[in-house]
């Protein structure tokens, strides 16, 4: 009864959401969760083929995903610690050194 | 339909009984925990420990969860509502959740996860939300304080666990906890024999995962006041307590599971060694037989009635552990035995292993929290690390030829590999000494 | 039917809590909310009969990556954050990208038949047991077939973690 149409959809929806976080909030840290939901949509997306077509890769590559994202979400935050340490702030649109 | 409605539920039913009594029973056992925790701790320190509330404070543990239960609930002025009720029941949840997979006899157990180990694992590190969160929630700087120590501590010492019970799973070829067991009566041997550098570093991690002494500094009562927990009051730190100690039967299970040997009994396929059997039934009648020899000498009629209760459960105990030993071949009795007497000699396991924590906890002083992450990063887990390597190289010795190994004997490869992971760890321990000594950590 | 159930459940526990991560004006209450997203994908995980991903899942994200989240957002916890503007003016630009999205996956579904016999949503999946022992078949996949990937997942990880700690650290 469920098909492969059900998870799409689901990893379409959770993917959007993730999308619309990553460009309409200011706040880097909720941005940085966002894009967490970006990861874990495609994640049900390849968990859901590889249960479609049998093979374990979908799932290996799964794993692949989420150790990237553990040293992107490391990193991200290193970086935004070391940011509030000199600024003071932590909204996207105050962190502007570089523009003209 | 109310028959096909059964059907489809029936294959559901023991798991749902177990999984009742488990949440039932679980809050008793962990009051008694502490009231077996107070009674040693006097021991220990030569006094008698809680006497009055109940024969021998039998009955402490009720007595305290009525006084939790009546006391005012304060929430500080300016916490967060919402966040500050549900961190204690995300730390009870984790302990209760992490329950499922716990098999306590080859018959009780909720749920026979392929993956076993690891969700207990995974959701035992869950109950580390319920520290961070409540911490947070008080609206205190030293609650935050007490309780990002507290999950700095937590997460150090769970990669060594991790690398321990990695090392253990590698022995025992199976993520799944009645496999794990069963490799071990197959194998004839208790993986703590095989793995003892693994036992001993999982030993030190969960006493450190569990917060209890010596790694207790984020709740010491002289330090910090009470790091997350200060803010709790009644109810809710009541929760939180028993949160931590259904983590510490937890993690005494996982120990049990992986390293003791399960439900097996001491020489479980020596057929010689069959008067243990006799064992549970003699140490029931021993407990009855001296609760009925105290009994005349409470002071109170109350606690004459209710030590002879005591014996008499203790009693029916020793009947339903010694009936198999004494009922006919082939009756529904002896089929009884293995579950039965699984689960005692589980139970028995983890009481020895709680003991070990309760010893630890009122001999050795407390570790300063720069001193806990050094022993934590420098020292546990490259040990692990290398024991797990060294664990890989014993199962490669051990293989036959035809297998691609060595063939070596059991206490051969072990014996080695052993030695090579102790070696690594007295020079790691060297080097340890010999460091200058830091100044107390800056931020933490 | 215990499948569709849990689907049912799983999919719109992932959807609303994952509404609630992009809305909420309070950072921590982000995260939890970003925990139950995590634990609801899990549940996913657990109903495609992935169990081992599952639980690297809740170990791996939730008990990891989202300890880091709840860290960093304390210690840079500003009390005026509270009352300052959540939402930046892109709302346009992120319904234009919802919009293209929604088509392109539409335009998956309606045109995917290069290939097979029959449109993708029609495909039935494979038995269960294909995937059955899952921890030793991804174990054997990521050992045998995926080694370099897996390689370099650990040096990246070196690299991450050298890269955090220098640059939180005080005094470089």
């Amino acid at each position: 009864m469920l098909s492969i149409t059900h998870y799409l959809v689901l990893s379409l929806a959770l993917f959007t959401i993730g999308v619309i976080g990553v460009v309409t909030r200011r706040n880097v840290i909720i941005i940085l969760m966002s894009i967490e939901l970006i990861l874990n949509a495609v994640n049900i997306n390849l968990v859901a083929f590889s249960r479609l077509f049998g093979d374990a890769a979908g799932q290996a590559f799964a794993i692949f995903i989420i150790t990237d994202a553990a040293a992107e979400a490391a990193v991200g935050l290193g970086i935004i610690i070391s940011f509030f340490r000199n600024r003071e702030t932590v909204l996207a649109d105050e962190m502007d050194l570089l523009k003209w | 339909m109310l028959n096909s409605l059964y059907e489809f539920f029936k294959p559901h039913l023991l798991p749902l009984l177990f999984a009742l009594v488990i949440v039932a029973l679980l809050p008793l056992v962990a009051g008694y925990v502490v009231l077996l925790e107070r009674k040693v701790m006097a021991d220990m320190q030569a006094r008698l420990g809680p006497m009055r509330v109940g024969p021998h404070g039998l009955l402490q543990p009720i007595a305290d969860a009525l006084k939790l239960l009546i006391k005012e609930d304060i929430i500080p002025e300016n916490a967060d509502k919402w966040i500050f009720w549900l961190a204690p029941l995300t730390s009870v949840a984790a302990a209760m959740l992490a329950m499922a997979a716990i098999p306590f006899g080859p018959f009780f157990q909720i749920a026979d996860l392929n993956i076993g180990l690891l969700f207990i694992l995974g959701i035992g590190s869950m109950g580390l939300f319920g520290i961070v969160l409540g911490g947070w929630a008080s609206n205190s700087h030293y609650s935050l304080l007490g309780a990002l120590r507290s999950a700095a501590q937590l997460v150090s010492y769970e990669t060594a666990a991790g690398m321990a019970i990695v090392s253990g799973v590698l022995l025992g070829g199976t993520l799944s906890t009645r496999g794990l067991v069963e490799a071990q009566a197959s194998g004839h041997v208790w993986f703590i024999f095989v793995a003892p550098v693994g036992f001993f570093i999982y030993l030190v991690a969960s006493i450190a995962e569990t917060n209890r002494a010596p790694f207790d500094l984020p709740e010491a009562e002289s330090e910090l006041v009470a790091g997350y927990m200060t803010e709790y009051s009644g109810f809710r730190w009541a929760l939180y307590f028993l949160g931590e100690y259904a983590n510490m039967i937890v993690v005494a299970s996982i120990a049990t599971t992986l390293f003791l040997g399960g439900w097996l009994r001491p020489f479980s396929s020596w057929h010689k060694a069959d008067f243990l059997d006799y064992f549970p039934m003699l140490l029931m009648l021993l407990v009855a037989g001296y609760s009925l020899y105290r009994a005349p000498k409470q002071p109170v009629a109350v606690q004459k009635i209710f030590m002879v209760a005591v014996a008499g459960l203790c009693f029916l105990l020793a009947v339903v552990l010694g009936l198999p030993q004494f009922a006919p071949a082939g009756s529904a009795f002896v089929a009884m035995k293995p579950g039965v007497h699984g689960a005692f000699w589980f139970l028995l396991k983890v009481g020895v292993y709680l003991y070990l924590f309760l010893w630890l906890r009122f001999t050795f002083p407390r570790f300063r929290f720069d001193q806990l992450m050094k022993v934590g990063w420098h020292l546990l887990i490259p040990v692990s690390i290398v024991n797990v390597f060294g664990i890989g190289v014993a199962l490669y010795l051990h293989r036959s030829p035809e297998q691609g190994g060595y063939g070596w004997g059991m206490i051969s490869s072990v014996g080695v590999t052993t030695l090579f992971t102790l070696l690594i760890a007295a020079w790691l321990l060297k080097k340890h000494e010999q460091a200058p000594a830091t100044p107390a950590a800056e931020k933490f | 039917m215990f499948d569709t159930i849990g689907f049912y459940f799983f999919a719109g526990l992932a959807v609303i809590s994952a509404v609630l991560v992009v809305t909420r004006r309070n950072a921590v209450h982000s995260a939890i909310f970003l925990i139950t997203a995590l634990l609801a994908t899990a549940g996913i995980f657990l109903q495609l009969h992935a169990e081992f991903l599952f639980i690297v899942q809740v170990i791996l994200y939730v008990g990891g990556i989202m300890v880091l989240f709840v860290f960093v957002i304390m210690l840079v916890n500003l009390d005026v954050a509270i009352h300052q503007m959540q939402f930046n003016r892109m709302w346009l630009v992120a319904l234009l990208l919802t919009i293209a999205l929604g088509a392109q996956v539409y335009m998956v579904f309606h045109y995917a038949h290069a290939g097979m016999t029959e449109p993708l949503f029609h495909l039935q999946p494979a038995r269960a047991s294909d995937l059955e022992p899952n921890t030793e078949l991804i174990g054997a996949t990521l050992f045998s077939q995926y080694m370099l990937p897996f390689e370099i997942a650990s040096i990246l990880l070196l690299v991450a973690m050298i890269g955090a700690v220098v640059m939180a650290k005080r005094k470089v």
